[in-house]
């Protein structure tokens, strides 16, 4: 199974960072090997996934949604119901356990939506570690009730001024202060990109998802589904998803933010309009001018709002294993609509490209067909950005 | 002999060490840049490094980050660097090393930037993101081009690493004095003349040392331990802060202070 010892999915991958931070990617390879297959570290993390996170999350079909939409029967793996809101803790808890037993005493990270720094500020609480959140100020803004919960579980908030203040900023802080700090800090990366070993670790923890939805459909309806949809920035809600169906012949969608259009400037579609090479550590598609500095993204979706993507979404892409596509800001605020009225749930605003994609989806399948979509967060955070976004809309009517 | 090899072993015969300053091209703009460089090497500078702009500098502290975005902002990008070291080289053989992260270089092409810097009389690169573990493409075709790859060794390296470094490494091996970005730093680790001592049993090559040394107290400190000292962020701050004949002016002088304590007794 990939990755291979290079940290490569195919050419994908690989470990690009300064030479102080090496040694400490190899140390934590060597310790997440060692540790995470004892039975001991899994014991403890499956308690902590059932008894703290609320694992499993259920596998909810979707009848309403699905009459709505006229084709396949969809289900909703719902990880907004995790505790915290978002799929982000299932990481952050395993991430979290295995710095505690590497003798870390702190840990970092960078957040966009604030959904994964509130998950990596929680782990810190309970733990007993102390937590420092990279987060850019224009994400600050767009995301205030993460902060405020971020400082209620005693985690620092660390403004980013620097670029589009955003995710991509922040992660540049995070990784300027792993290298400052690098003894005793682990850096909690909350998403399958970065260097080797984190993209192979976060898909690792984060495939509960796609393990957990396999078995209850299986029990359910003794089936294989037909199609996995999930939306990607990094990438780890959907490969979390995806990774436990890598060998069937399951189609695997990918949807990415469009944000004002693929064609514009303004867009996070990076394995759809971008192009390859080196961004934070790891070999994968990116957004690039031509000299090769990096270009600012664009979503109404803070998660999704990021110039990168995962090495192995770029390895499923050249082999055709997944597919990628795009919806834009106006049909993602059309999804949270649409699963809001037929479901009674508020998907968060990254979770609803996935959703928003299921109307482009529908009419490929048939009641017979069975499709399972990512429900990776709540909408609360986003209920202030799209109750503006709504009216902005409004007026241009 | 390749001029950065030939400039250490000249230093050596003589008793003293090299002083590398480091500038952002292009900041604030291109002409600075070279009337700075020509400066340096007129008033004591043995080796100068260029830094190449680039959107995420990730190893990089807020003064380098600043000089990079207003190169950027000029339109500075590693095919303006490349000329301007060919520029800079038909007016002094001192050697020219270019500081530059991997994503630019591997746009522009790994071969071409290599070809076309030796071209431009350009004698070696810096890649901080791009340790030796990723290096094997870059390596090729810096040797074929007779480009020297200067890899960067850190207090966290271990001595196993350290000694793969200094075997990897052309030129000289640049150890980097803090566990921390670059920047200027009033006071120095500790320990930093143990590590010092310690790098300097595991490597054959030259040693220079860099990364927060701002000041000609500082460099005379180290002298003793390293054959090179590598001033950045303190000469980029006064890249910030001066314009015109006063910069050049501020700038010499500061490259023959800080010259002082490395010519030796």
């Amino acid at each position: 199974m990939l990755p291979d010892r290079h940290g490569r999915y195919g050419r994908y991958g690989g470990r690009f960072v300064p030479e102080t931070l090496m040694p400490a990617l190899l140390e934590l390879e060597e310790a997440y090997r060692t540790i995470h297959r004892t039975g001991e570290f899994r014991q403890e993390l499956a308690w902590y996934l059932k008894d703290y996170v609320g694992r499993p999350t259920p596998l909810y079909f979707a009848r309403h949604l699905s009459a709505e939409l006229g084709g396949p029967q969809i289900y909703i793996k719902r990880e907004d119901l995790a505790h915290t809101g978002a799929h982000k803790i299932n990481n952050t808890l395993g991430q979290g356990l295995l710095a505690r037993r590497m003798g870390k005493t702190r840990l970092i990270a960078e957040t966009g939506a604030g959904q994964h720094g509130v998950a990596t500020a929680t782990v810190a609480a309970l733990l007993g570690l102390s937590c420092d959140i990279y987060m850019g100020t224009e994400d600050i803004r767009r995301q205030r009730l993460n902060v405020i919960r971020m400082n209620l579980l005693g985690a620092k908030v660390v403004p980013v001024e620097s670029g589009s203040r955003t995710l991509k900023d922040a992660m540049n802080e995070a990784i300027r202060d792993w290298v400052t700090n690098v003894r005793h800090t682990h850096y909690v990366l909350g998403s399958v990109g970065g260097p080797h070993p984190y993209p192979m670790i976060v898909r690792d923890f984060q495939a509960v998802i796609g393990r957990e939805a396999r078995g209850q459909l299986r029990r359910r309806t003794g089936k294989l589904p037909q199609c996995l949809v999930a939306c990607v920035g990094g990438g780890s809600n959907a490969m979390g998803l995806f990774h436990a169906f890598r060998d069937e012949a399951v189609r695997f969608v990918g949807v990415e933010a469009a944000g004002h259009g693929v064609d514009t400037h303004h867009h996070s579609a990076t394995l759809v309009a971008g192009s390859v090479g080196v961004l934070h550590g790891a070999f994968s598609y990116l957004l690039q001018d031509p000299w090769g500095n990096i270009q600012e993204a664009h979503s109404l979706a803070p998660g999704l709002d990021y110039p990168g993507v995962g090495p192995e979404h770029a390895w499923f892409k050249d082999q055709g294993r997944a597919e990628y596509v795009a919806v834009t800001d106006t049909e993602a605020l059309e999804g949270f609509n649409l699963l809001s009225r037929t479901e009674g749930i508020l998907p968060a605003l990254e979770s609803a490209h996935a959703i928003a994609y299921l109307r482009r989806l529908a009419p490929e399948y048939t009641a017979d067909d069975i499709v399972i979509v990512n429900l990776s967060g709540r909408g609360d955070k986003d209920v202030d950005a799209v109750a503006e976004a709504m009216e902005v809309s409004g007026a241009a009517h | 002999m390749p001029r950065i090899d030939r400039v250490f072993k000249q230093l050596k015969a003589k008793g003293e060490k090299a002083l590398i300053p480091f500038i952002t091209a292009g900041d604030p703009d291109l002409a600075t840049t070279r009337a700075l460089a020509l400066e340096m090497a007129a008033r004591g500078a043995d080796i100068l490094e260029l830094g190449v702009p680039f959107s995420d500098p990730l190893a990089d502290g807020p003064t380098i980050q600043a000089a990079s975005l207003r190169a950027m902002q000029g339109g500075v990008h590693l095919e303006n660097v490349l000329n301007l070291a060919g520029e800079l080289r038909a007016q002094t053989q001192i050697p020219l090393i270019l500081m530059g992260y991997y994503n630019p270089i591997l746009q522009y092409g790994l071969e071409r930037t290599a070809t076309e810097a030796a071209a431009n009389g350009v004698d070696g690169f810096i890649i901080p993101d791009l340790p030796p573990e990723e290096a094997g493409p870059w390596r090729v075709a810096a040797a074929k081009a007779k480009i020297a790859t200067i890899f960067l060794a850190a207090p966290t390296s271990g001595a196993e690493r350290i000694r793969t470094l200094g075997r990897l490494t052309k030129g000289f091996l640049y150890y980097v004095s803090v566990t921390g970005i670059t920047g200027a730093r009033t006071e120095l680790p500790l320990d930093l003349v143990e590590s010092l001592k310690e790098v300097r049993s595991l490597v054959k090559c030259p040693l220079a040392v860099g990364f927060g040394i701002s000041t000609p107290e500082q460099v005379a400190g180290l002298a003793p331990y390293v054959d090179g000292v590598v001033v950045g962020s303190a000469i980029v701050q006064r890249v910030a802060r001066l314009r015109g004949q006063e910069l050049i002016q501020e700038v010499g002088d500061f490259i023959a202070a800080l010259k002082a304590p490395l010519r030796g007794n």
